[in-house]
């Protein structure tokens, strides 16, 4: 059953602890891919929320500009919807990329280690 | 044949095929792993399409696109609030949350902290999200079939039978199939839904020669509103209507990423990686359906005359896209607009049995692993136990369900799906923030946020004109409440519908005010192991091997 392989039981108190965590923390290589992490998701996330709020914004209070004529019967608040529609499309495809080669070559080392030293944890 | 009788044998096929596909899926299933996570062992590309089939409900299929065709361009901002939410599911939560949890969002915040108070805290919010949406799902699926099978509305009996049916069949959904039977369920409703749709939308452009800006001008010329294709037709009345829509953005933004059914989603895969790609999946299939609503929806708009546009503004645009598929096919009476109009409702149909069904099965899922095992029986229920009291929740949720929505079909309960949103994004999604990424966090902390968030959102609706005092007219020009109390009942004193603006801030507000008023040495250090699990997927829940 794959509960029994993790390294505590969920319905125990919050009490136990697993030493081999506070060594992997504690590695170069955990706090490069946390930084490496939030670089990227922090900023995007402040990035995009804004994005989307000055479109709400605008949607609601900028009626004037969202008006104006872009082409044919296409306006400006179209443009702006489907531009959100765009970026959305944009930022997951950058996100997807930017994991694969730069989070997850790191993520799973730091696993095959935790994998590597539960094991002799278990042998001692 | 009448388009009524073959809706009728559509619907039945979508029954007998979706009980077939539970019946199968429950055959391989034992233990709690595969009962509420399917195994875990869904790839990224399924989980994507139950993630559509989950959160693509009938509200935002018709919802939408009548929203479009009545209101205009502003039908439009409900879906890109709807789509941009994904990104705070896919940069802060989905990942983390396969990597730190196990069945239910209690998991994650439990992880660790004091297990009961936590696990009350956030299983009642799980259960109240759930029940809320399941309700506005359920009365929507008793007038939504009532219209598309043609029965008269003042028939109490048969739209309390369609009731009881949807909900008796999420009940044997949920108990037989589990996630397996569920996730199966809304892969087959996201494959129809995405399908019937594009059919519509290719014949609906076909019209105008795919000439996007024709089919603009069309639309607002036939809708005879000046402003039919700018912002401002339905939220841009008086300030408040413009606060209202603020706060309506903001909760369908934060809220996406704390809705309990869509949570438990990410955990039935074998690792974060596929919950990354089920997110990117999800978000090109979501995208791409709020697309096509924007063409069904001024499709209607520019396609729909006389006696069709009236019967749409008369549902509240809910027949918007059940009469597009009709006039796309030939018109009423044509063979074409018979089967387009009878392929469309079953898709609408299979729409709600999808999302309800994910919902009761969060929920009773909840019920059983936070509340019975970790709470009562402090964690020594056996796996067996544990799903026999699922089973149990499922049927007593539903049932409790569907004796809610039969007297509340007559109400105004869209209000519902709004305020579902609210209290994830006020109550949920602060835990769950904080929990990843505040070492400070504690169970104080936790507990204060969901429940602060979910008082705060449920005190504010009760005293908004939702609740009392919002007035509509009706058919005939009469003053009528649009609010869930009659006319004449108003004890309203908040002016916004929408509590987001108000109720998200003091969520925050409260998961750090109860951090930082209590001290939790246990938490502080545990978020170490937290922090290197949901980063790396060290020592996460696998995948059960058949």
């Amino acid at each position: 059953m794959s509960s029994d392989l993790s390294p505590h039981d969920s319905h125990q108190t919050a009490a136990r602890h697993d030493p081999v965590y506070d060594e992997l923390h504690a590695s170069p290589e955990f706090t490069e891919l946390r930084r490496r992490y939030r670089s990227f998701v922090f900023p995007a996330t402040v990035a995009f929320l804004a994005w989307y709020l000055l479109y709400v914004v605008l949607s609601v209070w900028g009626g004037d500009f969202m008006g104006n004529k872009v082409v044919g019967n296409i306006n400006v608040a179209l443009v702006f919807g489907l531009l959100q529609f765009a970026t959305t499309f944009a930022l997951a495809w950058l996100y997807s990329r930017y994991s694969t080669s730069k989070l997850d070559p790191l993520a799973r080392e730091l696993d095959e280690r935790f994998v590597a030293l539960s094991q002799k944890g278990g042998e001692r | 044949m009448d388009h009524q009788l073959l809706t009728a044998i559509l619907f039945l096929s979508v029954v007998a095929l979706t009980l077939f596909i539970t019946i199968r899926a429950s055959r391989n299933s034992s233990g709690t792993a595969d009962f509420y996570a399917g195994g875990r062992s869904f790839s990224g590309f399924q989980n994507g399409l139950a993630i559509g089939g989950d959160y693509m409900s009938a509200a935002s299929f018709l919802g939408i696109s009548g929203a479009i065709a009545l209101a205009g361009y502003d039908g439009f901002l409900y879906s890109i609030g709807f789509l941009v939410a994904w990104l705070v599911a896919l940069l802060l939560v989905a990942e983390m949350l396969r990597n730190s949890g196990k069945f239910t969002m209690a998991d994650q915040l439990a992880f660790r902290m004091k297990q009961r108070p936590v696990r009350t805290a956030a299983a009642t919010s799980t259960v109240v999200v759930s029940v809320f949406y399941l309700l506005a799902q359920m009365v929507g699926a008793g007038s939504l079939v009532v219209l598309l099978l043609g029965i008269d509305k003042t028939n109490t009996l048969a739209i309390s039978a369609v009731i009881a049916g949807v909900g008796a069949l999420m009940i044997v959904y949920v108990t037989v199939g589990g996630m397996k039977g569920t996730t199966w369920v809304q892969i087959v409703k996201a494959i129809l839904l995405m399908v019937g749709s594009a059919l519509i939308v290719v014949l609906v452009l076909a019209k105008f020669d795919f000439n996007l800006s024709e089919l603009l001008g069309a639309a607002q010329s036939n809708s005879g509103k000046p402003g039919f294709l700018e912002p401002g037709l339905k939220y841009g009345i008086d300030q408040t209507h413009k606060l209202d829509f603020l706060s309506l953005g903001i909760a369908l933004v934060l809220g996406t990423a704390g809705l309990p059914h869509i949570l438990v989603r990410f955990y039935t895969v074998p690792t974060s990686r596929d919950a990354r790609k089920s997110v990117l999946w999800a978000i090109g299939l979501i995208g791409v359906f709020y697309l096509f609503t924007l063409v069904l929806g001024f499709g209607a708009a520019a396609l729909l005359k006389g006696d069709k546009a009236a019967d749409v503004a008369a549902s509240s645009g809910n027949l918007a896209s059940p009469l597009l598929a009709e006039a796309v096919g030939g018109g009423g009476g044509s063979t074409g607009g018979a089967i387009l109009l009878a392929v469309i409702s079953a898709v609408a149909f299979a729409t709600i049995l999808a999302v309800v069904a994910g919902l009761t099965l969060t929920s009773s899922t909840s019920v059983a692993h936070d509340i019975y095992n970790a709470v009562i029986r402090k964690g020594t229920a056996t796996e067996e136990e544990e799903i026999r009291v699922t089973r149990y929740a499922a049927a007593g949720l539903g049932i409790i369900a569907i004796l809610l929505a039969i007297p509340a079909r007559n109400l105004n309960i869209a209000f519902l799906v709004g305020l579902a949103f609210a209290v994830a994004a006020s109550a949920n999604l602060p835990a769950i923030v904080y929990n990843m990424f505040w070492r400070r966090f504690n169970t104080r902390g936790a507990t204060w946020s969901i429940y602060g968030g979910l008082v705060s959102c449920i005190t504010l609706v009760f005293f908004s004109p939702v609740v009392s005092g919002k007035t509509g007219l009706d058919a005939d020009g009469n003053v009528i409440s649009a609010a869930l109390f009659p006319l004449g009942v108003d004890f309203h004193w908040f002016p916004l519908e929408n509590p987001g603006l108000i109720s998200i801030p003091l969520g925050f507000f409260f998961g750090w005010l109860g951090t930082v008023t209590s001290k939790e040495p246990a938490a502080e250090d545990r978020f170490t192991e937290l922090e290197v699990r949901a980063l790396t997927g060290a020592g996460a829940e696998q995948a059960v091997q058949h």
